[in-house]
């Protein structure tokens, strides 16, 4: 406890156990505050949701067997999109373990691919320098989880904490985060050099706290900028340089951008899958110059051609100065420009809008926008819907979107938003959900009441595992197989039964008054909107095809 | 002004180097003598699909650090994309990808024979050949005993096989760097 402490730590979310019964026991006179989530997921995705709205590291603690093995969804989760997590879990004791004890589960072993780093407690003396050293390596370098496992007879050890006075040093973990200065310039000279170059940004730029820096660089010159799904508000989605998110539902204009470019600046962004497309044909025509903190990342997918090592907010002010030393043209890009223009100009993200009272989807999440301005935390679930949202909200700041991009967990929202209200609390939380994600940690708004976290959710409620359905239309001729989510539960009912306001909207009249009533009710509250319900999102890019074959919303005129 | 400025970087003249070494990999990796370390190696190796070739693990001259020597084929596998990942390891400290010309690599087999006692002569002529030791010899199989490089222990492989081998045992290769004068 005295380590946990000494790392600043204010805020923890888990459930107490056999095994890590002795660490609840010093919960009762901590100085930090206990959330009791109501599963040890909920546990994990809500320090998650911590980290990612505030920048601290998110921790959850879970005892031994069950209580940790629920924990390693949000493992995985924090690991593929780099999340600073502490996990502690209650090991039992030294002398069971390997016997298959009661609530025995090898946590150790069953995370060893989901984690950055991991300690087993072997002797009580080693706590408080495992602690200090989980949170060195959760919180530097690539962010990531780390799990500290504990024996419950070692939790019980009476030992004396001494302060830290020494920085962490581990022999084999020194990231570099300079950024070798020959690069830069290289990559300076090649970009004063770039007629069609586009920026491309990710979560990096997120986890470094780079988006002023990143600002910055764009207004050196007439350069366009893209992000993936992590990086959204890292850069304004306002600015007139914006092109829209990158990716499989990206803008029309952003993948076009990535399809003709001369030159690819990817900052803190790993050429996934979900951004390349087809990969022996993204890019064709672009030379890359790739940043990141992560070596590994370099060439990983995607040769680069200038590759920087470090961390982006100290290469990306090194990149501005040597940038703006140079004789550079902006009138190079003109001609781009005109093209990027026309594209946004006549290939716009477009639905058609609804008749009679029908409730769009993307209405929703621009109604929400306007409800908040554009300056709500949004927590996104998995699906349809965070894709809606992540197109249609706009975000302008950096650590207002919050959601699970490389892992894809349904269930994430709403304990994500619970820890990101607990770590904003002056700011307004909300949660934009599906039926099909809601309902696999809906126990959590039991610990919204209880707990008193006021998120405020707005269900997107088509009946359908949305996502799901639309591939199943579009990839297996219609046939719809367990996508159904049928009529149960009764939201309004449900949330109602929590102790949360619980709101229903079924015409589109009442929505921006109803998303307004949610957010003065007093403490959490869900609103069950009811949206098209066989509604696709577009554009789209269908997996295993280029960028240039995007499939653009029907009825869009041109 | 014409875009491009002699001191610029022509964007033509940008190369990506090339991935696939095509050539068989020795890294030599020091890691910290801790549990569960050989485990996070050979968990990062089957996750990310890289196949060992052989590999061998034993303490070095500080207690506290273990080296594990490992073979793997550099035309499958981006070498590079495996040091990288390798690094991530926080428990790996040191990882040295051995240049042939300037190693120093052996691996040790045991090959048990079946060897009637008409064949026994020429067997320990091959053995002489190889520089091998006959190292237990019973009614009806001689034990032998090879060190090399792979390509010595294979060659003495295809060249007893047709004695009847009965059981076969190798290392894995360990390897270190010549010294310099």
């Amino acid at each position: 406890m005295e380590s946990l402490k000494a790392e600043g730590v204010t805020n923890v979310f888990g459930i107490p156990g056999g095994a890590n019964l002795p660490m609840y026991d010093a919960v009762v006179d901590a100085d930090f505050r206990h959330v009791q989530t109501r599963h040890e997921q909920g546990a994990g995705h809500a320090a998650e949701g911590y980290a990612k709205a505030s920048g601290r590291v998110g921790v959850a603690f879970a005892t031994s067997g069950p209580g940790a093995t629920n924990l390693i969804t949000a493992i995985a989760d924090a690991m593929l999109d780099s999340v600073p997590t502490v996990f502690i879990t209650g090991q039992v004791k030294t002398e069971l373990i390997g016997t298959d004890g009661f609530q025995e589960a090898d946590i150790l072993g069953a995370t060893l691919p989901f984690v950055k780093h991991s300690f087993q407690v072997t002797d009580a003396r080693q706590i408080p320098e495992y602690v200090h050293e989980a949170f060195h390596v959760a919180s530097t370098g690539r962010p990531g989880p780390v799990l500290l496992d504990v024996p419950s007879d070692l939790f019980r050890a009476d030992i004396e904490y001494e302060a830290r006075t020494e920085p962490v040093e581990l022999p084999g973990y020194k990231p570099s985060t300079e950024g070798n200065i020959k690069q830069i310039r290289i990559a300076a000279k090649a970009l004063a050099n770039a007629r069609r170059p586009v920026f491309y940004t990710g979560g990096g730029v997120v986890n470094a706290n780079a988006s002023e820096e990143l600002r910055e660089l764009v207004a050196s010159d007439q350069f366009p900028v893209t992000s993936t799904l992590m990086g959204l508000g890292a850069f304004p989605a306002s600015s007139d340089r914006w092109l829209g998110m990158l990716g499989m539902h990206g803008t029309f204009t952003a993948n076009m951008a990535m399809d003709r470019a001369d030159l690819i600046v990817a900052i803190g962004a790993r050429f996934d899958d979900r951004i390349t497309g087809k990969l022996d044909e993204f890019a064709p025509h672009a030379k890359i110059i790739h940043i990141d903190i992560d070596p590994a990342e370099i060439s990983k997918n995607v040769g680069a051609h200038i590759p920087i090592v470090g961390d982006v907010k100290q290469v990306l002010p090194k990149l501005t100065r040597e940038y703006r030393a140079l004789q550079t043209d902006s009138g190079r890009m003109e001609a781009w420009w005109s093209q990027l223009r026309t594209w946004m100009q006549e290939h716009p993200l477009f639905y058609e809008p609804g008749a009679g009272g029908e409730v769009k989807p993307q209405l929703m999440v621009e109604t929400l926008r306007k409800v908040t301005g554009g300056e709500a935390i949004v927590a996104s679930d998995v699906g349809q819907h965070q894709m809606w949202a992540a197109q249609y909200y706009g975000f302008d700041k950096p650590r207002r979107w919050i959601n699970s991009g490389g892992l894809g967990t349904m269930g994430f929202g709403l304990p994500a938003a619970i820890g990101a209200k607990v770590a904003c609390p002056e700011e307004l939380v909300t949660c934009i959900s599906g039926d099909g994600s809601l309902i696999m940690n809906v126990q959590e708004f039991a610990t919204c009441v209880d707990e008193n976290v006021p998120v405020k959710v707005f269900l997107m409620n088509n009946g359908y595992m949305g996502m799901v359905r639309q591939w199943q239309q579009l990839f297996w001729d219609r046939r719809y197989s367990a996508v159904q989510m049928g009529s149960s539960p009764d939201w309004v009912k449900l949330a109602e039964a929590f102790g949360a306001t619980g709101l229903r909207v079924e015409d589109a009249a009442d929505l921006e008054d109803t998303m307004r009533a949610a957010i003065e009710a007093d403490g959490p509250a869900l609103v069950d909107i009811r949206v098209t319900q066989e509604e696709n999102v577009y554009p789209m890019i269908a997996p295993g095809t280029p960028a240039r074959e995007m499939v653009e919303a029907p009825g869009l005129v041109r | 002004m014409e875009a491009g400025t002699p001191d610029l970087v022509k964007l033509e003249d940008l190369r990506v180097p090339g991935q696939l070494s095509g050539r068989k990999h020795i890294l030599s990796i020091l890691v910290e003598n801790k549990p569960g370390v050989l485990a996070r190696v050979a968990g990062l190796f089957s996750r990310r699909g890289f196949n060992i070739d052989t590999l061998a693990v034993g303490p070095t001259d500080d207690p506290s650090i273990s080296r594990i020597t490992l073979t793997l084929d550099g035309a499958v596998h981006p070498i590079d994309q495996v040091t990288k990942q390798l690094h991530k390891l926080v428990n790996v400290l040191k990882i040295r990808d051995m240049e042939p010309e300037d190693t120093v690599a052996r691996e040790m087999a045991l090959f048990k024979v079946s060897a009637a006692v008409e064949n026994r002569a020429e067997i320990i002529q091959f053995a002489d050949i190889f520089r091998a030791k006959i190292v237990d010899v019973a009614r009806r199989t001689m034990t032998i005993e090879v060190t090399g490089s792979a390509d010595k222990i294979e060659a003495f492989e295809r060249m007893i096989r047709p004695h009847g081998l009965v059981e076969m045992v190798r290392t894995g290769e360990i390897a270190i760097a010549r010294g310099h004068e």
